[in-house]
């Protein structure tokens, strides 16, 4: 593979790129799903390719191929440089990189049971068994059951003497029960809405106990059905881990991304209101127990790995401690913009995508001294919601609404009957700031998205969010008339 | 390391992307060789591109790519049993590699009880070309050609004060399907999109959007001018309540509404799993509500087939504001009893057929006109991060963005503060009071959809932002 990367690098410097880096990646993803106990769909795919980014005159270039041989090297090389002499024709301010060491090494996933060399009929028998106990349960409309495993081996080679391989190993699975009558549309999905998923092997799926909880959620879809609709006013929530994630990603996770904060992405889904200003002056992102971590190294994570894509170390960069707003996910460029050094947050979506800043690990980290369930008992009068639905924020992260499948309402710390069609909405930082308890490591799990979209062209990114249960107060739920 | 980062190769088989004839004879030899290690029925999917996308922010050039790729999608059946393998491997050892792979996991898997086979063939003939999907212009579009149409935009941007943001693509694909039920189909495709946000330093924001199979159509310039009179137009917008409001919608807002009724209603596996909203002859407009999807309009960006080479046809969506139809594909139309519609995706599809190609029809309300008929109401100029909140209601959760105006008395007043809005879009069409009689080309979910501007007689806003 060495040969190919020096090909590529050799030619791009030769044409005149000042720095230029390759990936060369090779993806494999299994899946199955299954609806109302039919195999749908079992595929597997696999794609290898490379990339190849420069710097010519300050300006960025990057071109890519799924074909690996030497001709392919050369014009992949010339046609970056190309690119890049071209968007120097448009260029304003000359791109610099911060100083970091050549990268050497190799990472790997800790993988207890190997996903792809489980028997595929094992792993069809496990999701069918957990699809059919959700299926039995009377007053199902349909059910639907996900296994996804993927596999990436990442080899990265750079100008400066750089070269790195890593394989990362990521699985997820999940069932969902949905129950329709009439109008409405009730589902429940378990661990989360479209799956769990962690970097891990088969024991991450084997943990979940998909067939014991299948059945539990299943029930509960239907009794959505003729629950009371969610009442609407100021009221206190609490978020159990499956909704807190969601929330992190996108008030947090995201606008904390800082080529969104300079503009890059204002033309796709938006700017960030966390604007260089406020990380000078000590902005109160939320209340003293909201503290923040981006942990490129926490085990499970779907966004931990050994080096990001240009070569920067795996870290944890604090974000937001103590409620106070004290970083951002950065890259080698955009990083001295605000006097740091790169926190390693240069993400591609395989070979064909130039890295652009993504989440690692977006993680709230668990504050000692109540468990959720001591927190709902801490509660006189609340909602507690359940496993994201639906979400939707501003082009500045501010105005957010989100949807839960599921609210019990909390009376004299005591959870009790369930409301369907939950929602709520609030402006960011106003929201943090409500935050009046966090809980301790008791609730602290690992959860995640395989499907973060950003860029143009897009790009699907996995990434990892450990968090806690937290409670807010004065949060106005019930949006909207129906 | 568990495994190994792939070799190097000699230099290998490549199909371009202007090169259907290619495509359906890597289409064709894959399907033999899965004929040939024991599948009882087969499909190729073959689709080679090409795509380049130009990138720009604070008006200058930040991202620049390019790539060229080759996928192989097989769908293998024995009996009932099917799998779905892909590839970019398409050397003799990569094709050999897919289908073994192909068949050791059909014959792992469980029989699918009501598979009703693949497509069968209507004739002889290779389906595709017969809609011109395919410009050379775009083909051959250089990194030059789409720095030029930037540096236009931007220079519309720096004339007016503000800011550019946007990106500037063109891609081509060969795209070909062979099955063993005779199906063959065939063609080029060719796509170009340029849009643009821009920002001005008076809290004013625009946006104007492109999409044209011939990328030399689309005049970057005209663009450019459209999203920086539109973000002058919003400085210093003055925050309003949220309520009901009648609205006119711009064409980039009424997108959202037909990708995401498509999304909830117009699928046929939605219908059969009752999740949809769509009952025939189901009144769910005003009588000024037509829609079809039409993937032969030219306005759009056309296919003569879909991803099982099934030849598309036109699909009437809604009639005067009653549902017709949904589109199928081949397994959602024998659980019916009815023919596919062309409208499949690449297997595996857990999500069902999908309108690509949604057209709205044109109303005979000049679309300056349509702010006249406002009496107190806002002009939206698109939306944003939009997401279902209850999907049988087709009840919508999102943000306006980029050009929101008070209307008082038929005329603009000024512009206002980005609201959130919780809204059923099947109620927004039953509100529809006016269409504009023009229409624009909009980049959807998968496809394109052209639309008019609409005038509609409520909208819940359910929440203010502080922009």
């Amino acid at each position: 593979m060495k040969d190919l990367t020096d090909r590529a690098l050799d030619t791009a410097s030769k044409l005149g790129a000042t720095y230029a880096d390759v990936r060369v990646v090779r993806r494999r993803d299994e899946s199955i799903s299954i609806k109302s106990g039919r195999v749908e769909g079992v595929a597997l795919g696999e794609t290898d390719g490379f990339g190849v980014r420069v710097l010519v005159d300050g300006a960025w270039g990057f071109a890519a191929s799924d074909t690996l041989d030497m001709d392919e090297a050369d014009r992949v090389g010339a046609l970056a440089v190309r690119i890049a002499r071209a968007s120097a024709t448009a260029q304003r301010r000359p791109v610099e990189l911060d100083d970091r060491p050549p990268a050497n090494g190799t990472y790997e996933t800790p993988v207890e049971e190997d996903p792809f060399k489980l028997p595929l009929e094992a792993k069809i028998g496990d999701l069918m068994a957990a699809d059919r106990a959700a299926g039995r349960v009377k007053g199902i409309t349909f059910t639907e059951s996900i296994y996804t495993a993927q596999r990436e081996w990442k080899t990265f080679a750079a100008t400066d003497g750089s070269f790195t391989e890593q394989v990362i190993t990521g699985v997820g699975s999940g069932v969902e029960a949905n129950a329709i009558d009439g109008d409405e549309h009730q589902r429940r999905s378990y661990p989360d809405g479209g799956g769990g998923f962690q970097a891990a092997g088969y024991e991450y799926v084997r943990a979940m106990n998909l067939v014991e909880n299948a059945g539990r959620v299943a029930e509960e879809a239907v009794e959505l059905l003729t629950a009371p609709q969610c009442p609407s006013g100021l009221m206190t929530v609490v978020l159990d881990p499956s909704q807190l994630y969601m929330q992190v990603h996108e008030s947090c996770g995201h606008p904390s991304e800082l080529d969104r904060v300079f503009g890059t992405e204002a033309s796709y889904a938006g700017t960030s209101f966390l604007t260089p200003d406020k990380l000078d002056e000590g902005f109160m992102y939320g209340s003293e127990l909201v503290t923040i971590v981006a942990d490129a190294t926490a085990p499970g994570g779907m966004g931990t790995f050994g080096w990001d894509d240009e070569g920067v170390a795996a870290q944890a960069v604090p974000l937001v401690q103590n409620g106070k707003f004290v970083g951002y996910l950065t890259s080698r460029e955009t990083a001295p913009r605000v006097g740091r050094s790169s926190g390693g947050a240069m993400r591609a979506d395989g070979w064909n995508r130039i890295p652009l800043i993504r989440m690692t690990n977006v993680n709230m980290l668990p504050v000692p001294g109540m468990s959720l369930d001591e927190i709902v008992a801490d509660t006189d009068d609340g909602l507690y919601l359940q496993t994201n639905r639906s979400w939707s924020i501003d082009d500045r992260r501010l105005n957010f609404q989100f949807a839960t499948e599921v609210a019990y309402e909390i009376k004299n710390g005591r959870k009790g009957r369930i409301f369907k069609n939950p929602t709520y909405t609030g402006i960011t930082y106003e929201f943090w700031r409500s935050c009046d308890a966090v809980g301790d490591d008791r609730s602290f799990v690992m959860l995640g998205t395989p499907n973060c979209g950003k860029g143009e062209p897009s790009q699907t990114a996995r990434v990892g969010h450990a968090v806690p249960g937290a409670r807010f107060r004065n949060v106005r739920v019930g949006v909207g008339k129906w | 390391m568990v495994g190994e980062t792939p070799g190097t190769s000699a230099p290998g088989r490549r199909v371009g992307s202007d090169d259907p004839p290619a495509a359906l004879a890597l289409a064709e030899e894959v399907l033999e060789r899965a004929t040939r290690v024991g599948a009882t029925e087969a499909e190729v999917l073959v689709v080679a591109g090409d795509s380049a996308l130009t990138r720009f922010a604070n008006s200058e050039i930040h991202q620049n790519v390019a790539e060229r790729s080759l996928s192989v999608n097989l769908r293998y059946v024995v009996g009932r049993r099917i799998a779905v393998v892909s590839t970019g491997k398409v050397d003799a050892d990569g094709l050999r590699t897919l289908v073994h792979r192909a068949a050791a996991i059909a014959r792992s898997c469980e029989e699918l009880e009501d598979w009703a086979g693949l497509p069968a063939a209507a004739g002889d003939d290779v389906i595709g070309g017969s809609v011109v999907a395919w410009s050379d212009a775009t083909a051959g579009a250089t990194p030059e050609l789409r720095a030029e149409g930037v540096r236009a935009v931007i220079a519309a941007a720096t004339s007016a004060g503000v800011e550019a943001y946007g990106s500037f693509s063109t891609d081509a694909e060969s795209v070909a399907v062979a099955n063993s039920a005779g199906v063959r189909a065939a063609e080029r495709r060719t796509a170009s999109q340029l849009l643009t946000v821009q920002m001005s330093p008076d809290g004013g924001t625009g946006y104007a959007e492109a999409v044209s199979m011939d990328a030399t159509t689309i005049d970057a310039a005209a663009i450019g001018r459209e999203a920086a009179t539109k973000a002058r137009a919003s400085d210093n917008p003055v925050s309003i309540d949220a309520g009901d409001y009648p609205v006119v919608l711009e064409e980039y807002a009424v997108g959202d509404i037909t990708d995401m009724l498509g999304y909830t209603g117009f699928s046929a596996l939605a219908v059969q799993e009752e999740r949809s909203f769509f009952e025939p002859g189901r009144r769910i407009g005003s009588d000024l509500v037509t829609m079809i999807d039409d993937g032969f309009d030219p306005a759009g960006l056309p296919a003569s087939f879909d991803y099982e080479g099934v030849a598309k046809q036109r699909v009437s969506l809604v009639e005067a504001g009653v549902c017709q139809e949904v589109v199928y594909d081949s397994q959602t139309a024998a659980r019916a009893g009815r023919v596919s519609t062309g409208h499949g995706l690449p297997a595996p599809n857990p999500y069902g057929p999908f309108p690509l190609n949604a057209v709205m029809a044109a109303g005979s309300t000049p679309r300056d006109a349509l702010i006249g008929g406002l009496d107190r109401g806002l002009l939206i100029t698109r939306f944003h991060y939009t997401n279902v909140v209850h999907p049988k209601l087709a009840i919508i959760t999102g943000m306006t963005r980029d050009g929101t105006f008070l209307v008082e008395g038929g005329k603009i007043v000024g512009p206002v503060r980005n609201l959130r809005y919780t809204q059923s879009y099947l109620d927004a069409l039953a509100g529809v009071s006016a269409v504009s009689s023009s229409r624009k080309t909009i980049r959807g979910f998968l496809g394109a959809a052209v639309v008019p501007a609409l005038r509609i007689d409520g909208w819940t806003f359910t929440g203010i932002t502080e922009h």
